[in-house]
């Protein structure tokens, strides 16, 4: 694209007095926090390579994918969610409440199609009901997605009591499941990405998306109907977290309320470590996937390194500090 | 008149100069203030009264200049080293802590000792009551802030600035929110602060009121001042012309335009709290002005036909038809646009490019069943860069890094886009260069001139006498005045604006 | 007249709490008694501390989601000294555990300052950190009951005489102290100055990242000292356990309590009144047969209905606002 200064045909040109030079070209494509996320990944992978030479293969990446590949997914709509300049702190807990549904649901033999609304209905209405608050009561994300984070979690527990519900034998493995090559999970993860990258950055409902999170009051003036975009986000959310709720429980074979507890840590970590901006407005579907890939080459090797599952815990809460320190950082020098 | 035998000096500004991003709104001021002197500052909006005083007050830091108090220079900082300065600046709304009771917003900041000391409740009150009944206002220092009238609001942050015993009192068009018997309450509070030997400066469009309360005026113009001189040494007239220097009349030329048929009507138009039985009507080629002091609800009213918060009650008539403008995309439909009075807020996307800014709101025009067409929009974007010579390095650099001008161009852009019938411009050349401003109005003009019908709200007099074919004035949420062209003038419009006390306020 | 509105919030709650009781007294009789007291009493202590430290973060518009992390990791700390250093007074404890969450609380506030983060985001993170800590320095092993200084389990003991045990006292305690802190001293009033107006703050010389990090250093010291309660309460400390689901339990609590989400708006009395409604609700669960593991799903919905009570209160403030302006 060319970044000649426009209106040369009019004999006016720019001046310092009218704008700010532009930013060179190389840094508007490089300087910016994706740039850092992949090199991070491209380090992840090396360094995991001096662990087993396992790492540099990529049937084992692929395969250790699938052991995040749902939190991932919903990483990946929570990034619309936040660049839309609000943020969803339950869809781990939705997942849970509406896998609980579904099992329990299949645990009576019903239908498969019932079974499925089940699980989507529950993940539509738990949807509806943050929309609702949030939306249509106005009332800030943060604190009522804290609230129906435990009330979800709270409900599945209901549900469930501290048993695990199993689901039938033909269920299990979709992890198993080959298509294309890849673990059907891992499919379903490129697919989305692509899916919503094209959504986000091709079209215009994406596009307003960045500009309801870049300031919302131009929004509204500008005719965009912003509450509308959030309400099907919240929406979109709740869905989400249904179907990686089913995937979840054919890789694991059965559910417990505790399915994906503290998942929203992941989630919201895959978003920062991949440039989302925590205040709305900016971040990349591209950046949320080179994320969920890194993070998925972490654990796994953490695991081949044998450490144990708590420092994993330690290492991804220091992880979220520093990478929204670093994608802030970046921001405010590209920003004027 | 308070003056002094041996004026003493207590601030001298030399060489004060200011720049936003690259436009200068202040050249090179000095201005010396004395002690116990009533001190105006007149211009037009954007003449840069309110940002020397501002500059004073430590809210803004001068691009050049020094500032010296009794006699030393001092580096004002911030609003606070202001204030410990004996520097106080009064907003017109003030800044305030809604929560806190008043009297606990007359003393945040000034108690003294560490933060673990105890907050002495009794004696703060004791304060608070003695200063509000020395003021001479009847407010209950115990209720919270919040809820109080903005005339309360402002005896709350006089009596801050009496409590911290201010040198230098800045008051930023105080009156305008105020009632005639409000106004009369600050004055003679102002008078007498000054003969206690203390310096007000009073910022003003009204020249009765500086008449009545003012020792000296200086008068700024494009952000130059203009003349230092004691009151009465100048008449009106002469006050008009340094502050309009030129007659906008004769360099602005209202273009011919067809008057057509009604394009907007508005009937009995209502929003508590707000506005009341609002009537008009716009025909096409019209320029009708929404004149009115700050906060008549003018704003209220555009915001209302565009959707953003609609009326109460009443009827809203596009091309003879009753609409129900419930929310801005509804109002875009019916062709109605709105440049709105704050680019930054409810403007711009300042971190998204040039060119997402003005096609923002024309997504079918971009798109082809929701898909992005990226050339169509470039193409589109580039035409009206050029239509409108908006000047720019690059057409995908963030719009932030635009001049004020330069944005707000790019905000009409976007409306003329949506090829609006009905244009409703707030403030339109707000903040941005004479020379731009120049271009706008050569806009407006043109736009009226293809057959729209513009309703343009501004509080500069000049601009609405010069683009405007009617003149309505509003005050305290009503219509007061519907001015034909001929019959406009500063006076009339400013006798309709300013709000009538008595039989206003014995309802 | 906004501010009685406000005032009401209290009364509000008191009512919630008599009709609860009553409600649940003529389901279940025994209820009423002064023994479910009691059991109601020694279910307050642990939230009621936590409350008040996070009380005075949401009054400064912030939200510490770290605080139960804080409390396990505290806890296991002090628990693992006891163990090992069976020798040190057991009195101690109290100055470790505080000391670590001070710590760990200062940790948040200096996150959140010094590079402009939300506070959301940053102790959401720490609560995964000090969580996975807490593992770490215990192997993962829970610390038993016989490793609990007796001393330290009596403080909690529930005697027979209804004499009131010291963690009740304790609690009793900070909350008294955190009135007079919140409404006598200068830096507790520019806390609330802070959360009414963020803006406004500086301007009035107000140091926001000192107070923002106080704030938060309170908060951690405050679930510090619940953590060495609970080894006195439970008698154990246990990694995956002490703690967790901690700051939901006490984020209902202080919004029920009246605190605004908003910032700026909370009282002590009103926080404690909602501490003393969760432990009404939590005893009433077990007589009512409703099973234990619906208590989560409980403290949602408090937050929840919490949530829209704040909002229906500031709607009636603003009713009352706009009207007072139509007036005019």
């Amino acid at each position: 694209m060319s970044e000649a200064p426009v209106g040369l045909n009019s004999t006016v040109s720019a001046t310092h007095r009218d704008a700010a030079p532009p930013r060179p070209l190389w840094q508007v494509i490089f300087v910016r926090p994706e740039t850092l996320t992949f090199v991070l990944l491209v380090l992840a992978i090396f360094a995991g390579g001096q662990l087993s030479p396992y790492f540099l293969d990529i049937r084992y990446i692929l395969d250790s994918f699938t052991l995040t590949a749902e939190l991932s997914l919903l990483a990946l709509i929570l990034t619309l969610v936040i660049i839309a300049g609000e943020i969803d702190l339950s869809p781990a807990s939705a997942m849970a409440l509406s896998a609980c549904l579904f099992a329990y649901a299949m645990s009576f033999d019903w239908p498969m199609w019932i079974c499925v609304s089940i699980g989507i209905g529950s993940g539509l209405i738990m949807g509806a009901i943050n929309s609702a608050l949030i939306i249509g009561l106005q009332l800030p994300s943060i604190i009522v997605t804290i609230g129906t984070l435990t009330l979800y979690r709270g409900l599945a527990q209901v549900i469930a009591g501290d048993k695990s519900i199993r689901v039938p034998e033909w269920y299990i493995g979709i992890d198993k499941v080959q298509v294309l090559g890849l673990p059907a999970p891992d499919l379903i993860f490129i697919l989305a990405a692509i899916a919503l990258a094209f959504l986000l950055g091709m079209t215009v409902w994406g596009r307003q998306i960045y500009q309801t999170g870049t300031n919302e009051t131009a929004a509204i003036y500008a005719g965009i109907r912003t509450r509308r975009i959030k309400a099907v986000l919240f929406l979109a959310t709740g869905v989400t977290a249904s179907i990686a709720g089913m995937i979840f429980i054919s890789r694991l074979g059965s559910v417990r309320y505790d399915l994906g507890l503290g998942g929203e840590l992941q989630m919201v970590l895959m978003a920062m470590l991949g440039g989302t901006y925590i205040f709305g407005g900016r971040g990349t579907i591209l950046g949320t996937f080179l994320a969920a890939l890194l993070l998925s080459v972490i654990s796994t090797g953490m695991t081949t390194a044998n450490l144990l599952p708590a420092t994993q815990l330690c290492v991804l809460g220091v992880l979220l500090v520093l990478s929204i320190i670093a994608t802030n950082f970046i921001y405010s020098r590209t920003q004027r | 008149m308070g003056q002094l035998g041996s004026q003493q000096t207590l601030i001298e500004a030399r060489g004060i100069s200011k720049s936003f991003a690259g436009v200068e709104v202040l050249r090179d001021v000095d201005l010396h203030l004395y002690r116990g002197e009533i001190h105006a500052l007149l211009g037009e909006n954007g003449a840069g009264k309110s940002t020397f005083a501002k500059i004073l007050a430590g809210v803004h830091r001068p691009t050049r200049g020094s500032i010296a108090l009794n006699g030393d220079v001092v580096e004002i900082q911030n609003p606070l080293a202001a204030q410990r300065l004996g520097i106080t600046l009064i907003h017109q709304e003030p800044l305030s802590f809604p929560d806190l009771s008043v009297a606990e917003n007359l003393v945040l900041g000034r108690l003294a000792g560490s933060p673990w000391s105890k907050v002495p409740w009794k004696e703060i009150e004791e304060e608070a009551a003695q200063l509000m009944t020395l003021l001479g206002v009847d407010i209950d220092v115990k209720r919270p802030m919040r809820g109080l009238s903005i005339a309360d609001q402002q005896m709350v942050e006089i009596a801050r600035a009496l409590a911290s015993d201010s040198r230098l009192i800045i008051m930023d068009e105080p009156t305008a929110p105020l009632t005639p018997k409000e106004v009369e309450t600050l004055f003679s509070i102002a008078r007498r602060l000054r003969d206690e030997g203390r310096t007000i400066i009073f910022i003003s469009h009204r020249l009765e009121e500086v008449r009545a309360l003012c020792d000296r005026v200086t008068i700024f113009r494009d952000g130059n001042k203009v003349a230092t001189d004691t009151i009465s040494n100048l008449t009106d007239a002469d006050i008009i012309r340094l502050m309009i220097g030129r007659s906008l009349r004769e360099y602005l030329k209202k273009q011919d335009a067809q008057i057509g048929d009604v394009a907007l009507e508005v009937k009995g138009l209502t929003k508590a709290g707000y506005f009341k039985d609002i009537s008009f009507a716009i025909r096409r080629g019209e320029i009708v002005g929404l004149g009115g002091l700050v906060g008549a609800g003018r704003t209220d009213v555009a915001r209302a036909l565009f959707g953003i918060a609609p009326a109460d009650k009443g009827e809203i008539l596009i091309k003879g038809t009753a609409v129900a403008i419930s929310d801005p995309a509804v109002a875009i439909d019916h062709r109605v646009a709105f440049v709105p009075e704050d680019r930054a807020i409810a403007g711009i996307f300042r971190t998204l490019s040039v060119e997402q800014n003005i096609t923002a709101a024309v997504p079918e025009k971009i798109s082809n069943a929701g898909i992005i067409n990226f050339s169509t929009e470039h193409e589109i974007a580039t035409d009206s860069i050029q239509k409108l010579s908006i000047r720019l390095a690059s057409m995908r650099q963030p719009i932030g890094e635009l001049s004020g001008g330069n944005q707000q161009k790019s905000i009409l852009a976007r409306w003329l886009l949506t090829d609006p019938e009905i244009l409703i411009l707030d403030e339109p050349t707000r903040g941005i260069d004479i020379g731009v401003k120049a271009e706008f109005y050569d806009m407006i003009g043109e736009l009226a001139a293809s057959g729209r019908a513009i309703l343009l709200i501004s509080s500069e007099l000049p601009e609405l006498l010069a683009l405007c074919d009617r003149v309505l004035v509003m005050s305290e949420g009503r219509i007061t005045a519907d001015i034909p062209r001929a019959e406009a003038t500063q006076e009339s419009i400013m006798h309709a604006a300013v709000p009538r006390s008595a039989e206003v306020r014995a309802s | 007249m906004i501010g009685s509105l406000l005032r009401r919030r209290e009364a509000g709650i008191l009512l919630m709490i008599v009709l609860f009781c009553v409600f649940v007294g003529i389901l279940r009789p025994r209820f009423l008694t002064l023994d479910q007291f009691r059991i109601i009493l020694l279910l307050i202590p642990l939230i009621m501390i936590g409350a008040m430290g996070q009380m005075l973060v949401i009054i400064a518009r912030h939200v510490d989601l770290s605080i139960g992390s804080i409390q396990g990791l505290a806890a296991m700390l002090t628990a693992l000294m006891f163990k090992f250093h069976p020798e040190i007074p057991w009195g101690f404890g109290f100055v470790v555990a505080i000391g670590v969450g001070l710590g760990l609380g200062v940790i948040n506030g200096v996150l959140v300052t010094a590079f402009n983060l939300p506070a959301i985001i940053v102790t959401l993170g720490t609560l995964s950190l000090y969580r996975g800590l807490t593992f770490i320095v215990s192997n993962a092993k829970q610390i038993d009951r016989q490793f609990v200084p007796a001393a330290l389990k009596a403080m909690s003991q529930d005697s027979p005489t209804y004499a009131v045990p010291w963690i009740i006292v304790i609690a009793l305690a900070v909350a008294m102290a955190t009135y007079w802190f919140a409404n006598r001293t200068l830096v507790g009033r520019q806390i609330y100055a802070m959360g009414s107006n963020p803006i406004a703050a500086p301007l009035r010389g107000i140091r926001v990242n000192a107070v923002t990090i106080l704030v938060f250093a309170i908060s951690g010291a405050l679930a510090g000292l619940s953590g060495i309660m609970y080894a006195s309460r439970w008698g154990f400390v246990n990694p995956s356990n002490t703690g967790t689901g901690f700051e939901f339990q006490v984020i209902a609590a202080v919004v029920i309590g009246g605190v605004s989400i908003n910032g700026g708006v909370g009282s002590v009395p009103g926080v404690v009144l909602g501490v003393f409604l969760m432990g009404c609700v939590s005893a009433a669960l077990p007589l009512l047969g409703i099973p234990g593991t619906s208590q989560a799903a409980i403290y949602g919905a408090v937050i929840v209905i919490a949530l829209l009570i704040d909002r229906s209160v500031r709607m009636r403030a603003n009713a009352a606002l706009s009207s007072a302006r139509g007036r005019e």
